[in-house]
């Protein structure tokens, strides 16, 4: 809490900024203080494969030449930022947590990546996620689970429970993430910070590593709205290298951030996800939230999805329906591993025993069933099928917004669970995303963003809304309202609850600081 | 239940070039059939009047100039290959005995 504000780790990237743009601090300053922060706790978090300490000091060093050359930069120049290990880097390996990529550096950089140096942003290195974005724990991950900084044991979540880690346990003020059904949100609901998904096409997926192309989408992590939206707006906007991304002008996030107000706002609760299934305390977070909306004039209306109850099912042919298709390109020929079967063999029998011992137990799994859902005489009945509920979920949320400005449900049914506890039932796993599931298969935006503890195990509580495709900006609006209210309600702000994972250097870094 | 066998895993794994063991041929019999049985929900409301939805925010006709553009060199193409000559990604024998 109060104890540690004066660290730099614990600043938010809009405040980190602005101590950067006086000169307080220097880049490689702020670029330090977060690699310590990761030699201090990242054994323990796992929330990052790969972190390249000298080369992040160089693009933060270069950073400050500019700046004292006096240089006109991006308000977010030498702000440290963790990149999900689904997206492109030139200058690091990427893996997307899988050993059929092991140790590859990719000759491109991702759009996103080209963005965010241009703006200065120094990546400080790559996060651990599960198997090509596939799960909802990281223990898909062939390198090892990333853990929950509030409790060792538990899940971070996922895909993305490597950059929410990071961001929640002060190792980044910022990360990258990729929703395909929930990954960026559904972490964050965990760890008790921000992320959003955008509109589909609002941010370029060129040198995301895909899985389901049409479900995809790369957004911010963060531990504040304004940070998320800050990131939001280096990373938007039309790519000529992407031909799903869309051309439309964007307004400012930051800007919808700061006016941000809920007076006359319409919000839809969404019936099917506030009741059964779902954990008591996080309804109750949940529901207490939406009063604070109410109480500062928002308006809260039930309304019905009545499509949900098949989404999970159509989202479980899709996905894995693309993801047998994007993963054809792991073919033990262009990069990546290549295994030799015993007596040598044809280069397809290469590629069958590359791919055995590449892929991980959850990517053959989501390979077999998508390969079944293309066969043909099960195509229209699977896949054929699928897309039809696709459009009645489109349908639903057409009808709903009709009515409605956002939606809001919890983001995920349950806190965090144990490492471990759902081990050999997928299809237990895979319910678990039906709050978040829906907005992928209709390429609507949407944000998770805490909402207290849950009091019958003092996790962290998400709240998810969800506005109509290119309306990201009345996320940042209720969500930007939504934090402030509820801490000037608490007096702090929920992260600073978390535990600490390193009193010893924290204890170092406040007597350094008296 | 759902029909699923394990000879056609075995037939889904050549198809996707993956030398599952017999034990997992055996463990993916048992998963995909209960998540196919999940699954298969979804034609009670696909009726023939629904359209199919293949994308989420369609577009057409994306197209750029038909001119070169920034491409990798041979030598970045080939950075991050098993195997290669130089110039060419190199494999194993593309044909089999019997073929």
């Amino acid at each position: 809490m109060a104890r540690h504000d004066h660290e730099l780790v614990r600043l938010s990237a809009a405040a980190l900024a602005e101590k950067l743009t006086s000169g307080e601090i220097s880049a490689v300053e702020a670029t330090d203080a977060h690699l310590d922060r990761i030699a201090a706790v990242d054994e323990e978090v796992h929330a990052f494969l790969h972190t390249a300490p000298e080369l992040s000091r160089r693009t933060a060093a270069a950073i400050d030449e500019r700046r004292r050359a006096g240089e006109a930069l991006h308000p977010l120049a030498g702000v440290p930022i963790a990149i999900k290990d689904v997206i492109v880097t030139n200058d690091m390996p990427t893996t997307s947590g899988s050993k059929i990529l092991e140790g590859w550096v990719p000759p491109y950089d991702a759009t996103v990546m080209t963005k965010l140096r241009a703006a200065g942003l120094v990546p400080i290195g790559k996060t651990n996620m599960d198997e090509f974005a596939m799960g909802s724990t990281t223990e898909h991950s062939a390198y090892g689970p990333t853990h929950n900084p509030w409790d060792l044991e538990r899940i971070p979540g996922g895909s993305g429970g490597g950059s929410a880690a990071a961001v929640a346990s002060f190792e980044a003020p910022l990360a990258l993430g990729s929703d395909t059904g929930g990954s960026i949100r559904q972490p964050a609901h965990v760890t008790g910070t921000v992320g959003v998904k955008p509109t589909y096409g609002g941010v370029s997926r060129y040198g995301a590593i895909a899985l389901a192309s049409s479900l995809d989408q790369i957004g911010p992590v963060s531990r504040t709205v304004l940070d998320s939206a800050l990131l939001h707006d280096v990373i938007g906007g039309h790519d000529p290298r992407d031909s799903t991304s869309l051309t439309d002008g964007w307004p400012s996030m930051a800007e919808a951030v700061r006016r941000a107000d809920v007076k006359g706002l319409k919000i839809g609760v969404v019936k099917e996800l506030d009741g059964d299934g779902f954990q008591a305390g996080v309804l109750e977070r949940f529901r207490e939230a939406l009063d604070l909306l109410a109480a500062n004039g928002a308006e809260i209306v039930d309304v019905s999805l009545p499509s949900l109850e098949y989404a999970i099912a159509a989202y479980y042919l899709i996905m894995p329906a693309e993801a047998s298709s994007n993963l054809a390109k792991f073919d033990s020929v262009r990069f990546g591993l290549r295994v030799n079967p015993p007596g040598g063999g044809t280069v397809e029998d290469v590629m069958a025993a590359t791919r055995e011992v590449g892929f991980g137990a959850e990517a053959k799994r989501r390979i077999i069933l998508g390969t079944y859902a293309l066969s043909a005489g099960y195509y229209d009945a699977y896949y054929g099928s699928a897309q039809k509920v696709r459009t009645l979920v489109q349908r639903d949320f057409a009808a709903a917004f009709a009515g409605v400005d956002v939606l809001a449900s919890p983001t995920a049914p349950t806190t965090a669970f144990k490492l471990g506890s759902n081990e050999g039932d997928p299809m237990a796993m895979y319910l678990n995303d039906i709050a978040t599931i829906p907005a992928n298969l209709a390429g609507i935006p949407g944000i998770s963003l805490p909402v207290g503890l849950a009091r019958e195990d003092g996790l962290p509580v998400g709240i998810q809304f969800l506005a109509p495709a290119r309306e990201d900006v009345r996320l940042y609006g209720v969500g930007g309202a939504l934090e402030r209210m509820l801490e000037d309600k608490w007096g702090h702000t929920l992260i600073s609850l978390a535990p600490d994972l390193a009193p010893g250097e924290m204890a170092a870094a406040q007597e350094g600081a008296v | 239940m759902s029909e699923i066998t394990q000879e056609q895993v075995a037939h889904l794994a050549n198809l996707a070039r993956i030398a599952l063991t017999p034990h997992e041929i055996e463990s993916l019999t048992n998963e995909l059939g209960s998540i196919v049985d999940n699954v298969a929900k979804v034609s009670e409301v696909a009726t023939a009047d629904v359209p199919a939805t293949s994308h989420p925010i369609p577009l057409q006709n994306v197209y750029r100039d038909d001119v070169p553009g920034t491409t990798l060199t041979t030598e970045q193409a080939l950075a991050g290959a098993p195997d290669h000559d130089g110039s060419r990604f190199r494999v194993t024998a593309i044909l089999g005995e019997e073929q």
